[in-house]
């Protein structure tokens, strides 16, 4: 798969960043697989967006089934810890994958008048992986929580490819 | 035929934290499928969504093809005073919906 | 596939073990009355919460669809659906949980989709929709949404000949796998096939919003599903084959709750 056409950030742009980062000397160059990505990707577009800081773990509870019904479709919700005041909140919450064939699944600016830093939706999982929930406080602290989802087919597929 | 589900309480206290969820009608194609005869199906999906509060941002999102069909968004704000809270959703080849919604604050 | 005959001391054992089990539940051709569920107990509690609220159902979006279609006029009468069936929260209510229904004029069973092209064709003068496009996917919703918490009626004695045609379909060994209906939905529901319990395949929710889909289907995409899946030639959308097999499924799901537009893993 060729992302020559894709107007998003494919696999290769957001590696092509990243590899800029590397002369800063803490990020790995890794040969890429266009259709599925490793848990190494991953952390280059985690680098990309959130830069060089310390992701500490906590104050994030990243919720989604254990296993799945259908990949198609899997219920989401991320909540952060925070009183959630002008000096105090979380200004952004970022969620990447480990296997779909990009790395991003959304990202997400909240603010003081979120009045709580709770957002629910339904994303696509292409196989078993590792999702990542990385919260940006206002003070420049980043804090995590990841989940490990098993993800099953469908048994009678419409199409026989 | 464009169509969005709003779920937002019409009145709340001032204050009050209120829970908004969206649904909207998008296939979100993601640009990894190809037809049955090999060509591949380009992307096209809404990559971002802004909820202002009489003017003022209180949410955004940006998107990914990693989202669903059909996106769904649950969030909170403050209710902090009567007005219009309007629902914009931007994507692919020059998509655009915006819905509004009004509350009323006491 | 030949069976060997039994032999009788086989056959004076298999007696008394049937009188053993009988009074214990047992998988046999036909699911007990008593046995019967949704398909809904057995998802997540994630998907089941994506069906219960209206805002979050995304099946939703096609019933809004449909409201706007109910009120537009069309075809060489201009008349919309709404000119002679006015509202359709009123007039459609419990109409989807008695469908397929006998048509006396047309003198056999038509289902849901079947009905509105009737109307479309020969009362509003219109074409027909193509089945599975979005209007009639949309108006299909609608109707169906208004029979929802209702049960589902299947009594008309004159649909008896259709439900045999639809019995017969469902037991019948098919395709390059052999297997029929019965064999899964009847005989291991409730068992694990890639990780996903077997339904019992009740058509309490159509028109639903399938997962695998990430759209609203009818029932006979489903259908369709299932016998690609299962290595079978499939019908034609509206066929007879089709229309019997739905009829026996409503009559087997007889008195279950109706659920449209459901959610499906």
């Amino acid at each position: 798969m060729n992302g020559h056409n894709n107007p998003g950030a494919t696999r290769r742009e957001v590696l092509k960043a990243a590899a800029t980062m590397a002369a800063a000397g803490s990020v790995a160059i890794l040969t890429i697989s266009p259709s599925q990505a490793t848990p190494a990707e991953m952390k280059a577009a985690l680098r990309q967006v959130i830069g060089e800081a310390k992701i500490k773990r906590g104050k994030v509870k990243l919720d989604v089934p254990p296993l799945v019904e259908n990949g198609n479709t899997v219920a989401l919700s991320v909540a952060v810890e925070s009183p959630m005041t002008p000096s105090d909140h979380v200004k952004a919450i970022h969620i990447f994958n480990e296997k779909n064939p990009q790395p991003n699944i959304i990202s997400i600016r909240l603010g003081p008048r979120a009045g709580r830093a709770s957002v629910a939706t339904r994303i696509r999982l292409a196989d078993t992986q590792q999702i990542v929930a990385i919260a940006e406080m206002s003070d420049g602290s980043f804090w995590s929580d990841t989940a490990d989802v098993i993800v099953t087919i469908a048994a009678c597929l419409e199409d026989l490819q | 035929m464009a169509r969005a589900l709003i779920n937002i309480p019409a009145k709340a206290r001032r204050g009050e934290i209120i829970t908004i969820k969206t649904l909207i009608s998008h296939a979100m194609e993601t640009g990894y499928r190809y037809t049955t005869t090999g060509t591949r199906i380009p992307r096209d999906i809404i990559h971002s969504f802004v909820v202002t509060y009489n003017g003022e941002e209180i949410f955004s999102a940006e998107l990914f093809p990693a989202i669903s069909a059909n996106p769904f968004l649950t969030f909170h704000t403050i209710a902090t005073e009567s007005g219009k809270i309007e629902f914009t959703w931007t994507g692919d080849n020059g998509y655009s919906v915006t819905e509004q919604a009004m509350i009323k604050v006491e | 596939m030949k069976k060997t005959p039994l032999s009788f001391s086989k056959l004076g054992f298999l007696t008394a073990a049937m009188v053993i089990f009988t009074a214990v539940p047992i998988h046999t051709t036909e699911i007990l009355l008593s046995e019967r569920r949704s398909t809904y107990e057995q998802m997540s509690r994630e998907t089941r919460a994506m069906q219960d609220e209206d805002s979050a159902n995304p099946g939703m979006l096609w019933v809004l669809d449909g409201e706007a279609l109910w009120r537009t006029k069309a075809g060489e009468t201009n008349r919309a659906c709404a000119n002679c069936h006015g509202d359709a929260q009123k007039s459609m209510k419990g109409v989807a949980a008695r469908y397929p229904a006998y048509d006396d004029k047309h003198k056999r069973a038509v289902d849901l989709e079947g009905r509105i092209n009737l109307c479309r064709s020969e009362q509003q003068k219109a074409p027909p929709f193509v089945y599975e496009s979005r209007e009639l996917l949309a108006l299909t919703a609608l109707i169906a949404r208004q029979s929802r918490g209702m049960p589902i009626e299947s009594k008309d004695e004159r649909l008896q000949s259709f439900i045999e045609s639809g019995h017969e379909l469902f037991n019948r060994r098919q395709g390059q796998l052999n297997l029929s209906c019965v064999q899964c939905h009847n005989d291991n529901w409730g068992k694990k096939l890639a990780g996903i319990a077997l339904p019992q395949a009740h058509p309490t929710g159509y028109p639903l919003y399938r997962l695998e889909w990430q759209a609203l289907g009818s029932l006979q995409r489903r259908l369709r599903n299932c016998m690609i899946g299962m290595r079978m030639e499939t019908y034609d959308y509206g066929s007879p084959e089709y229309i019997a097999l739905e009829t026996y499924l409503m009559w087997r799901a007889r008195g279950m709750m109706m659920e449209s537009p459901a959610v499906r893993p």
